[in-house]
C-alpha cells in the first residue's frame, strides 16, 4: 500500500488527524533540511510537505518568498531536493514526503526524468501550485506510473462541479485552502471551513487536509475537529527565517517544537 | 503538435487557450474561477455590436485612432535601402500602444462590475495607461512596479500618481517587471472578488494572451489598410520590438496569413547575447511555465527564472507571450535581437533625421529595421511599429550622456 494511504488509514484507526508541516527545502541552508525533517517527525508530524525552491513563487506570500530566496542563495535545485529525500529514506521508511512547488523546475528536468528520480528517492506525492487539472493530461499518467500521488488544491472559489472534476484526478489526500489569498494570510473561519470540508467529503472518500491560516495549537486543534489533517506552513517558515543565523540544532529544536505543541493540542481535543 | 501549421494562422488559440504546446492556464486554483468568468464574459461581449462599437468609439475619440502610417522619407534615404514606414503608436493618448489594450480591459472591468483594477508595469507605459482608464471610469487603481524600474522611470511614476493610482514598489526578486507581475497576481488571488487584473501584455493565463492580442490587433488592421492606400501593395516586411510582445502581435496578427510578408520580432540583446546580459528568451531560452502560461523563458538549468538586462525597462522580461513562442516554432516569424548600443544609436538617429523621438523599446525595432532595409534594398517596403514615444526615456539617455536633468 502507498505510504500516504497507509498513514491516513492508521490515523483513522487511532481516531487521530494528520499533522502536516511544510518547510522549504534548503532553507535557510541545505544542511538544515534533513535534521529538520527528522525533528518534525519526532515531534509528531505524520506527513512532510517539502517545498521545491522557485525564483517566482507567485501564489505564496512574503514569508515563503523569503524562504525561497534564502534557499536559492545556496543554489538549491530540484536535484538537491530529491537527494535530501533519498537521504531521509535511509533512516525513515514510513513517513510520507510530498513535494510542493511550481511547474517550471519540473518542466526543465523533464516529466519522465523527474517522476523516475522522485520515485527512486522515495517521494510519495506532488503538489504543483500552478498546474490545474486543465493542464495535467501529460504529467498525471507519468506520476501514476511511478506511484506518486497527485495532490490537488481546492479553494473557496472552487465550484462543486469543478471540485468533482479535480477530485477525480486527485489521490492520497485533498488539500483544502481555507481562504482566498496567498500563504501566510491571516483569517481562519473554522465554521466556514467545517462546512466546506463536509461538502468535499460528500464528493470523495479521500482524506481532506486543511491549510492556510493555521498558526498556533488552538487553530490546529480547531481544524483537527473538522478535517482529517492540518497543514502548517508559514509559521514554521517564519521561525526558520528568524533563526537563519542560528546553529542547525537550535533551528530544529525551535521549529519542530512548534509542531510538538500542535501535536499535543490536536491529540487532546 | 507545435510544428503543425494550420491553414489559418489567425485562428489560434484553441478552445483551451493553447497556441500549439504554448499558452494554457497554469494558474493557482483560487484564480481559476475568475479566469473562467473572464473568458465567458469576453467571449459573449466580443460578439455584441454594442461592445465592439463602444471599443471602436473609445479608440477613435479617446485614444485618437487611427494612428498615422508615416513614410519616413529622410530616414529611408539616409539608410539607402528599403522604404521605411512608421506606424505611429507613439501618437496615441498616453504615448504608447498600451492604451489600446487598457481601453478594452477597462470596458471588461466595467461590464463585470469590478470597482478596483490592478496592473503591473515595467517602463510605466502600461501603468500610465491603466491609471488613465481607471481615472476616466472612476475605478480604484493599484499599479505594481519593480523598485529598480521605479528608479528608472520616475516621470511615469509621477504621472500615475497624478492620475490617482497607488504605485506599489516591489522589492522582491530582481525588483523588475517579472516580480511586479508576481505581486499583482498575489493581489489578485487575495482580492479576486472585487478586482480586475489588467495584464499589460500578451502573456499570462488564458484568456489574457488572446484578449490582449485582439485589442492590439487594431494596429495591424489599420496598417494594412493604410499601406494599401498609400502604395497599392502589401509591405515586404514588418518589424516590431518584443518584450512580452503585445505591440508586435498587434501589428503582426492581421498579416499572419499573408505569406509574402516577412515578419521580424526584435528582442532586447542588452549587452550582447554572448554576454548573458540580455532579455531575449526566444533567441536563447527554452520552453517552460511562468506567470500562468507555457512559453519560452530565460531560466537556469534548475528552472529558476534568470535576471535580465535591457536599457529599456519595458523589454526587461524573461518570458514572452505564448503566441510568439508558437510563431517561432512554426517559422512564421523570425526573432532577432538588437543590443542596447544599437537601440540607443537608433533612438538618436530617428530623433535627428525625422524629428521623432522613439521609446527605447521601439528603438530596438528601428535598429533592426536599419540592417534589414539595407539587406532588402531599394524598392522594398518595411513597416516598423513605433510602439511608443521616448519622452519617458529622455533622462535614461541623458544619464548615458553624463547629464543630470
Amino acid at each position: 500500500m502507498k505510504r500516504i494511504e497507509s498513514t491516513f488509514g492508521r490515523l483513522q484507526e487511532q481516531g487521530r488527524q494528520a499533522l502536516i508541516p511544510f518547510i522549504t527545502c534548503g532553507d535557510p541552508r541545505p544542511e538544515v533540511t534533513l535534521p529538520l525533517m527528522h525533528g518534525l517527525v519526532e515531534q509528531g508530524a505524520d506527513i512532510l510537505e517539502l517545498g521545491i525552491p522557485f525564483s517566482d513563487p507567485m501564489a505564496d506570500g512574503p514569508a515563503i518568498q523569503l524562504a525561497n530566496e534564502r534557499s536559492l542563495s545556496h543554489g538549491t535545485g530540484l536535484k538537491d531536493v530529491l537527494s535530501i529525500v533519498r537521504e531521509f529514506r535511509d533512516t525513515n521508511t514510513n513517513t510520507p514526503v510530498v513535494l510542493m512547488g511550481y511547474m517550471n523546475p519540473i518542466e526543465f528536468m523533464g516529466y519522465e526524468n523527474f517522476a523516475f528520480q522522485a520515485q527512486q528517492a522515495g517521494v510519495d506525492g506532488l503538489i504543483t501550485v500552478d498546474l490545474p487539472p486543465e493542464e495535467c493530461d501529460v504529467l498525471l499518467p507519468i506520476l501514476s506510473d511511478h506511484q506518486i500521488d497527485p495532490v490537488f488544491l481546492l479553494t473557496p472559489t472552487t465550484s462543486k462541479e469543478r471540485a468533482a472534476r479535480i477530485l477525480s484526478y486527485c489521490s492520497g489526500y485533498v488539500y483544502y485552502v481555507s481562504l482566498k489569498g496567498v500563504t501566510g494570510s491571516n483569517r481562519l473561519d473554522v465554521a466556514d471551513v467545517a462546512e466546506k470540508v463536509a461538502a468535499i467529503k460528500a464528493l470523495t472518500d479521500l482524506p481532506v487536509a486543511v491549510g492556510f491560516g493555521i498558526k498556533d495549537p488552538e487553530s490546529a486543534q480547531a481544524v483537527a475537529r473538522v478535517a482529517d489533517g492540518a497543514v502548517v506552513g508559514s509559521v514554521l517558515v517564519n521561525k526558520v527565517g528568524e533563526l537563519q543565523n542560528s546553529e542547525t540544532r537550535e533551528i530544529v529544536t525551535q521549529v519542530a517544537g512548534i509542531i510538538g505543541q500542535m501535536r499535543t493540542a490536536m491529540d487532546q481535543r | 503538435m507545435s510544428d503543425k501549421k494550420p491553414n489559418d494562422l489567425k485562428s489560434m488559440p484553441d478552445d483551451h487557450g493553447h497556441f500549439g504546446i504554448y499558452g494554457g492556464r497554469y494558474a493557482s486554483e483560487t484564480l481559476m474561477f475568475a479566469l473562467e468568468q473572464l473568458e465567458k464574459t469576453y467571449n459573449t461581449l466580443k460578439e455584441t455590436a454594442e461592445f465592439r462599437e463602444e471599443f471602436d468609439r473609445d479608440l477613435a475619440h479617446y485614444v485618437g485612432r487611427p494612428s498615422p502610417l508615416y513614410f519616413a522619407r529622410r530616414l529611408s534615404e539616409t539608410w539607402g535601402g528599403a522604404d521605411i514606414y512608421l506606424k505611429r503608436e507613439d501618437l496615441n493618448h498616453t504615448g504608447a500602444h498600451k492604451v489600446n489594450n487598457t481601453i478594452g480591459q477597462a470596458l471588461l472591468a466595467k461590464y463585470t462590475g469590478k470597482p478596483r483594477v490592478i496592473a503591473e508595469t515595467g517602463a510605466g507605459q502600461h501603468g500610465v495607461a491603466s491609471a488613465t482608464v481607471a481615472a476616466r471610469l472612476g475605478l480604484k487603481c493599484v499599479v505594481y512596479m519593480g523598485a529598480e524600474d521605479i528608479e528608472r522611470q520616475k516621470l511615469n511614476v509621477y504621472r500615475m500618481k497624478l492620475l490617482g493610482a497607488e504605485v506599489v514598489s516591489v522589492k522582491s526578486g530582481t525588483r523588475t517587471l517579472k516580480d511586479a507581475m508576481n505581486e499583482a497576481m498575489r493581489d489578485w488571488v487575495t482580492n479576486v472578488d472585487d478586482t480586475f487584473y489588467i495584464i499589460g501584455t500578451v502573456a499570462g493565463p488564458h484568456p489574457y494572451p488572446q484578449l490582449v492580442r485582439d485589442f492590439q490587433a487594431v494596429i495591424g488592421r489599420e496598417a494594412k489598410r493604410q499601406i494599401l492606400e498609400q502604395t497599392g501593395a502589401l509591405p515586404d516586411a514588418l518589424v516590431a520590438c518584443v518584450g512580452g510582445g503585445s505591440n508586435a502581435i498587434g501589428l503582426f496578427h492581421e498579416f499572419l496569413n499573408d505569406e509574402e510578408v516577412d515578419i521580424y520580432g526584435v528582442e532586447a540583446g542588452g549587452l550582447g547575447i554572448e554576454s548573458g546580459q540580455h532579455a531575449a528568451p526566444l533567441s536563447v531560452g527554452r520552453p517552460g511555465v511562468l506567470h500562468g502560461n507555457k512559453t519560452y523563458l530565460m531560466a537556469d538549468e534548475n528552472g529558476q527564472i534568470m535576471g535580465t538586462h535591457s536599457v529599456s525597462a519595458g523589454l526587461d522580461y524573461p518570458g514572452v507571450g505564448p503566441e510568439h513562442s508558437w510563431l517561432k516554432d512554426i517559422g512564421r516569424v523570425t526573432y532577432v535581437d538588437a543590443t542596447d548600443q544599437e537601440a540607443l544609436a537608433a533612438f538618436r538617429e530617428l530623433t535627428l533625421v525625422e524629428g521623432i523621438m522613439p521609446a527605447l523599446e521601439s528603438s530596438h525595432a528601428v535598429a533592426y529595421a536599419k540592417k534589414l532595409a539595407r539587406k532588402m534594398g531599394k524598392g522594398k517596403r518595411i513597416i516598423v511599429n513605433l510602439s511608443g514615444r521616448g519622452d519617458k526615456d529622455v533622462h535614461t539617455v541623458a544619464a548615458i550622456d553624463g547629464l543630470e536633468i
